[in-house]
């Protein structure tokens, strides 16, 4: 039964990648453009490419307009809002020349010679070659300009003395392209340059230094990030994704969801409805082969073993409130045996998420909901956070872990005060 | 569409029909209502022809009842099925003077007709109030009387005999010699006589039906899902709409790129109102998908309350406090009393706004034709109604036909208009009828709610620690403004804001009640189930409470004393309840009992919580027990159900619910925010009633007004607490 | 084209795979004893069987359902157990509005079949999901009872 389903969302997720109206698309990025008008081709190209590289995730604000920017970044020198990147002349990067946006893509530098700070992902664009980073600038220009002004980031010294980052980019940035690797096949390539380039993977799942800087020593070895665990995606078999069947994989990234393995939620979600959706299946099993193939890192999280569970009410707990809410607000949607109630969306079992004794990502979306919009329809989580009580969420996380996963939860309503206190 | 049921009546004929009826207790039974009456059923009825004997002209007795050639008896009801067992009750009384078992009477839903229909205690055509069984246990009881009076006597006159000889019996008349007419029979003749006045009813002593318990007549097809709500319903060529109003009350539509909504499949139509965009599809889906295809491309223009936040309009509330307002109540001299007194207590409550959230969301079927707007839709003010389709499709009232229909939880929201004058003016830009169905979003964000609160008490007490006197002041919204300006008297007194504050249950030589409306900005306010008595009986029954503790008194008791010999029924609940909850038996640590006594609609209500708490600020609710001494009982079965029932929904609001407001927009939108009552929370309720023979009180909404304030009392006794700010969870207390 | 087995009935729709069942139950198929409350399983108003056990068809894509042995309201007294927890409702007096009691009854009976022997916690649990604005959680929980000691 579960297979079956399992198989049957698989295809479905292929099927929309093929006729689900991505075609033109699909067919931009990956055909020669012969019988296509170039320019028109170099806009759908950009657009293919500015998903991959999930730039309007960051260049707008909830209720706002896509690229007009203003989306703050809390990080701990201060907050950095982002800017606009529409083509209005006055307020966003109209007057930019192709220059201009290769080196801020490349190297951190504004047109008026300012360095940004790397919570622009500008050290892993930096491997993009000149032509994908002007059909993404075409594709810019091709939308109607937005007059947003930009806002000022709220930053203290030192960290406001931009010039302190041409030494952080001396350091850090490598400005260097991406150089396919002879030894390796041509997918391993072009997954390579999706994962390290355009999709900046690192920038949420590496370590970082002291510096703000990627640990590359660790790369892609899971980290914590706004609140959210962006989990080990190395290929090592109990911490990261090596254990994950190729299918399961490119499942989670195209649609966000891969049965007893993962479901994308918070940061990844967005990750999920906004750019990897839209990639070519292709792309996206080039991405699986390149992560199959990334050093092994064993930290973080391990993948907790496929219980299984009744489908019934556990009838022992150490968390009966924590059952109660589960049945009063969860059991709907995800059963007493994890497997989801009306899609595998729902199942909770396999995920690193109810086997983290921090809770992290789980108290997340409790309190703050989730969308996943996937070729199959938006897959929602509500959010419980307004509601229901800090005492509460706790006992229902530690039910969770206990009941879904294989560790002792330890939470309170204290950290669960102060995760929603977090920026 | 049947020629039936969509031919209006002309006034002309109405008037004609009214000219020959009879007066009787201020109501008129003898008219004439043509058949265009429809069932709850109505969709579907309408695609057949109306084969129903109950249908058919012109064997009717009254705008109450209509007698079939066949004997069947149909109930006109002036009040509509909302889970209140009203109409089962109705039937019961009507059933208990005709004398016919109560299966053979069906129910139809009274049209729009304030001069047959208006309510003697709410003065006006609506369901509410916990008014029906009041208002309707006289005159439907005569309605019926006068029938049976009129079929014996067309018997007898058939058999030519004395009326005197002759006695109805089970849908029959039988006279002399064991003679037997059924009343289907002798209908026609019937029709033709004089109504009797002064009908003699039947004394309680007598009664077959009324005061035993009943099944409901509406119940088996609520359980085999055959009943059909507004929501169900069907009208030939019929499309689905949903509707996006403006979050923010007051704002207006600037924009929108319909397109986006076009190209979803399944869409029709997308439909600009002035304040709200409308997707209208094949079926719902589409309609949702719709909208929240349009999501990113409405503009608004959120007009003057688009900033408006809780704070603010909690400020604007507290600072009312230094306006004058209108005196409720001014008896002795409570300044001196305070001024004199041994000690003194003063205390603040608060009560947050509620949207009303019943399970069946706001629903509405319109067509607008060129000759008539039709509209089918469960309402709790079919005159309101028919005016708002009225004004919206602009047509002429009597162009309006309205189909109430059974409701899915109303709570005090249908007594709203608000998505009734939406689905017609949706209507009126198509040549198809349309079925508006709600989101639960845009049912929680577009509310009418029950006002925000706040009341202030200054007690003067005496040495034993009794009060000479309190003064009290109350703010918030007057609905009574809004919903009937013309029932506000100048001073802006609200009798619905002041109820059970103005004159309460307990004598005091020294009085006074302030009222000071303070309408907010960015929310509009409504009636919601236990209206004023819920605001009244909580804020009096705390306060009470609070000067029984600081008197070192027994809660029941210091209540008893100051009852002192009035209100013997109040305290006979009282009396009955503590008994029940074995009040005088002490509780461990951490456990605590909490009561309230009032009379609430007419009804005398003692309800008693006890609790437990425990270390992590969980409270079980270990009893709940309502004592109630409504007056004679028509349906027990229906009585206790409400009382649970009600008791329990106030329950709900009491632990959880409170609307908020940030930047004009309401915050909560489902359920997983506005959180409710589930079984697992639900303790068992203990209802009592107390067998009286007094005029029937309102039942509806009495458990409602009880409860908060019996819980909460509990939880001080529990904790040596005071809580005064609802809902309880906002203290950090959840349910175990 | 999907094919739904609804009620033992085998029927084609043409709609998209993302809608949920509900929607099809109710707006293409006429079948309204299925109720909508509030669209993110949190009410349970719109609960049938799938397969046997209680789904919230607001939040099922009727693609998900294809394939599935689906009961709702309208047949789940064809079965003796449904019958009974019917029968059951209408003795306890449980109905107030109404508007909920299909969800509670395809909720009871999956619930039944399940517990045969329900206690007071099995009820807690397991119709929790199920709520009742009209708050008839007292006689829901009587009527359960009646058919499990029955
Ligand atoms: S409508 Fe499906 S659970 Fe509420
Ligand atoms: S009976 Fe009305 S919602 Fe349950």
């Amino acid at each position: 039964m579960n297979t079956q389903r399992y198989s049957s969302l698989l295809s479905r997720s292929r099927l929309f990648g093929l006729v689900g109206g991505m075609l033109s698309l699909w067919a931009a990025a990956v055909l020669p453009a012969q019988a296509q008008d170039a320019e028109q081709s170099q806009i759908e190209r950009g657009e293919y490419l500015a998903r991959a590289g999930d730039c309007v995730a960051c260049h707008i604000t909830e209720g706002g307009k896509p690229f007009a920017g203003g989306l703050a970044f809390e990080l701990p020198f201060g907050t950095l809002y982002s800017p606009n990147i529409t083509p209005d002349k006055e307020t966003g990067i109209g007057d930019w020349s192709d220059d201009d946006f290769v080196n801020a893509m490349q190297k951190g530098v504004g047109k008026d010679g300012k360095h940004y700070y790397p919570a622009f992902p500008y050290t892993s664009y930096t491997l993009m070659p000149r032509e994908d980073i002007l059909a993404i600038k075409a594709y810019l220009f091709s939308l109607e300009p937005v007059h947003q002004p930009n806002r000022d980031n709220d930053i203290g010294f030192p960290f406001n003395q931009r010039w302190g980052m041409m030494f952080w980019n001396w350091m850090f940035n490598d400005n260097e392209r991406f150089k396919p690797d002879p030894e390796q096949s041509a997918e391993w390539n072009r997954g390579a340059y999706l994962v390290e380039g355009l999709g900046h993977c690192g920038e949420c799942h590496t370590p970082r230094n002291l510096f703000q800087a990627r640990d590359s020593s660790k790369a892609l070895a899971g980290a914590e990030i706004q609140g959210w665990k962006a989990w080990n995606i190395t290929s090592d078999d109990e911490h990261g994704i090596g254990a994950w069947p190729d299918e399961a994989l490119a499942s989670y990234l195209s649609a966000g969801h891969a049965e007893g393995y993962g479901v994308a939620g918070g940061p990844m979600a967005e990750v999920v409805n906004h750019s990897l959706r839209f990639l070519t299946p292709e792309d996206i099993n080039a991405m699986v082969v390149y992560l199959k193939s990334v050093e092994p890192q064993s930290e973080g999280i391990k993948r907790p073993p496929l219980k299984q569970l009744e489908a019934s009410v556990p009838q022992q707990t150490d968390h009966p409130l924590g059952r109660k809410l589960f049945a009063d607000t969860c059991v709907s949607c995800h059963s007493w045996d994890g497997n989801g109630r009306q899609t595998p969306y729902a199942a909770l079992k396999g995920l690193r998420t109810v086997h983290d004794p921090e809770a992290l990502n789980l108290i997340q979306i409790l309190l703050d909901g989730d969308a996943l919009h996937t070729a199959n329809g938006n897959y929602v989580m509500p959010s419980f956070g307004e509601a229901y009580s800090n005492e509460e969420l706790a006992e229902l996380s530690n039910f969770v872990l206990e009941h879904f996963g294989e560790v002792e939860g330890q939470l309170d309503a204290k950290t669960v005060e102060e995760r929603r206190q977090a920026p | 569409m049947n020629k039936n049921s969509s031919a209006p009546v002309s006034p002309e004929r109405r008037r004609m029909l009214k000219a020959s009826g009879v007066a009787l207790g201020g109501l008129l039974i003898a008219t004439w209502l043509p058949p265009m009456v429809p069932k709850s059923f109505a969709i579907q009825r309408l695609e057949e022809e109306p084969e129903d004997h109950e249908l058919q002209p012109p064997t009717a007795l009254g705008a109450f009842l209509r007698v079939g050639h066949n004997g069947h008896i149909t109930l006109i009801s002036p009040k509509i099925e909302m889970g209140q067992g009203v109409q089962t009750g109705f039937a019961m009384m009507i059933a208990e003077e005709l004398e016919v078992p109560l299966s053979q009477v069906s129910v139809a839903e009274a049209p729009p007709n304030p001069e047959l229909y208006s309510d003697s205690i709410l003065n006006f055509q609506a369901t509410g109030g916990s008014a029906s069984t009041r208002s309707n246990w006289e005159p439907l009881r005569e309605a019926a009387a006068a029938a049976r009076i009129m079929l014996i006597q067309a018997a007898a006159n058939q058999w030519q005999v004395s009326a005197a000889d002759c006695r109805a019996e089970n849908g029959q008349v039988i006279g002399p010699g064991d003679r037997r007419l059924g009343y289907g029979e002798v209908v026609a003749a019937a029709a033709e006589l004089t109504v009797p006045e002064n009908v003699p009813l039947k004394k309680p002593e007598d009664f077959k039906i009324i005061g035993k318990p009943a099944q409901r007549l509406d119940t088996p097809s609520k359980v085999d899902g055959s009943a059909k709500f507004t929501i169900d319903l069907h009208v030939p060529g019929m499309k689905i709409a949903s509707a996006r109003a403006c979050p923010v009350v007051g704002g207006t539509l600037v924009a929108v790129d319909e397109s986006r909504a076009r190209a979803v499949p399944g869409v029709v139509e997308v439909i600009k109102l002035d304040n709200a965009v409308a997707v209208i599809g094949d079926h719902m889906w589409a309609a949702i998908k719709g909208l929240e295809a349009l999501e990113e491309s409405v503009e608004w223009d959120f007009g003057a309350h688009g900033g408006i936040d809780q704070a603010q309009i909690e400020q604007a509330l507290r600072d009312a406090f230094e306006r004058d307002g209108a005196i409720a109540n001014d008896v002795g001299d409570i300044d001196k009393a305070l001024d004199g007194a041994e000690s003194k207590i003063e205390a603040e409550y608060e009560m947050p706004f509620l949207a009303h959230s019943p399970l069946e969301p706001m629903t509405c079927v319109a067509q607008v034709r060129a000759d008539a707007c039709e509209l089918w839709v469960g309402t709790q003010a079919p005159v309101f109604a028919r005016q708002a389709a009225a004004k919206a499709s602009g047509m002429p009232a009597e162009k309006v036909i309205i189909h109430n229909q059974w409701i899915g939880g109303a709570f005090g929201r249908r007594l709203e208009t608000d998505f009734i004058t939406q689905a017609t003016a949706i209507a009126k830009q198509v040549d198809y009828p349309i079925k508006l169905v709600w989101t639960r979003e845009e049912d929680t964000t577009h509310d009418l709610y029950r006002p925000h609160y706040i009341d202030r008490f200054a007690a003067a007490l005496d040495a034993d620690g009794m009060p000479i006197g309190w003064s009290q002041t109350i703010v918030g919204a007057s609905v009574l403004a809004r919903f009937a300006p013309d029932a506000v008297p100048p001073n802006g007194l609200d009798s619905d804001a002041v109820e059970n504050s103005a004159n309460p249950l307990y004598p005091l030589s020294n009085l006074r009640v302030r009222y000071v409306p303070e309408a907010p900005k960015a929310i509009l306010n409504s009636w919601w189930r236990g209206v004023g008595p819920l605001h009244g009986a909580y804020v009096v029954e705390s306060f009470v409470d609070e000067l029984a503790y600081a008197a070192k008194q027994d809660p029941v008791d210091y209540r008893l004393k100051l009852l002192g010999d009035q209100h013997p029924r109040a305290q006979a609940v009282l009396r009955l309840a503590a008994e029940k909850a074995n009040w005088r038996q002490p509780l461990p640590d951490g456990r605590g009992r909490g009561v309230a006594v009032q009379e609430v609609f007419g009804s005398y209500l003692a309800t008693v919580v006890e609790l437990q708490i425990d270390a992590n600020n969980g409270v079980r609710i270990k009893r709940l027990i309502c004592v109630a001494d409504c007056g004679i009982v028509t349906n027990p079965t229906s009585v206790h159900s409400q009382l649970e029932g009600g008791t329990l929904f106030g329950l709900s609001a009491a632990l959880y619910n409170e609307i908020t407001v940030k930047n004009g927009r309401v915050e909560q939108s489902n359920y997983n925010d506005y959180r409710q009552l589930r079984i697992s929370d639900a303790p068992p309720v203990e209802v009592f009633v107390v067998p009286s023979t007094e005029a029937p009180g309102g039942i509806g909404e009495a458990g409602t007004a009880m409860i908060a304030p019996a819980l909460m009392n509990a939880m001080h006794a529990a904790t040596g607490k005071r809580f005064r700010r609802l809902p309880l969870a906002r203290a950090g207390f959840h349910v175990i | 084209m999907l094919t739904l087995t609804i009620n033992d009935v085998d029927l084609e729709v043409d709609v998209p795979d993302d809608m949920p069942l509900l929607w099809v139950l109710r707006d293409v198929l006429g079948m309204t004893g299925t109720k909508y409350g509030c669209g993110i399983a949190q009410c349970g108003v719109c609960t049938v069987h799938m397969n046997g056990n209680a789904v919230r068809s607001c939040v099922l894509p009727v693609s998900e359902a294809a394939g599935n042995k689906i009961t709702t309201i309208e047949a789940i007294g064809k079965t003796a157990l449904g019958k009974r927890v019917q029968q059951a409702w209408l003795e306890h007096e449980v109905v107030q509005c109404g508007y909920c009691q299909s969800g509670q009854i395809m909720a009871a009976v999956a619930l039944l079949e399940k517990v045969p022997d329900v206690d007071d916690a099995d009820i807690d649990l397991g119709m929790a999901g199920n709520m009742c604005r009209c708050c008839t959680y007292t006689r829901i929980r009587g009527a359960i009872k009646s058919v499990a000691k029955a």
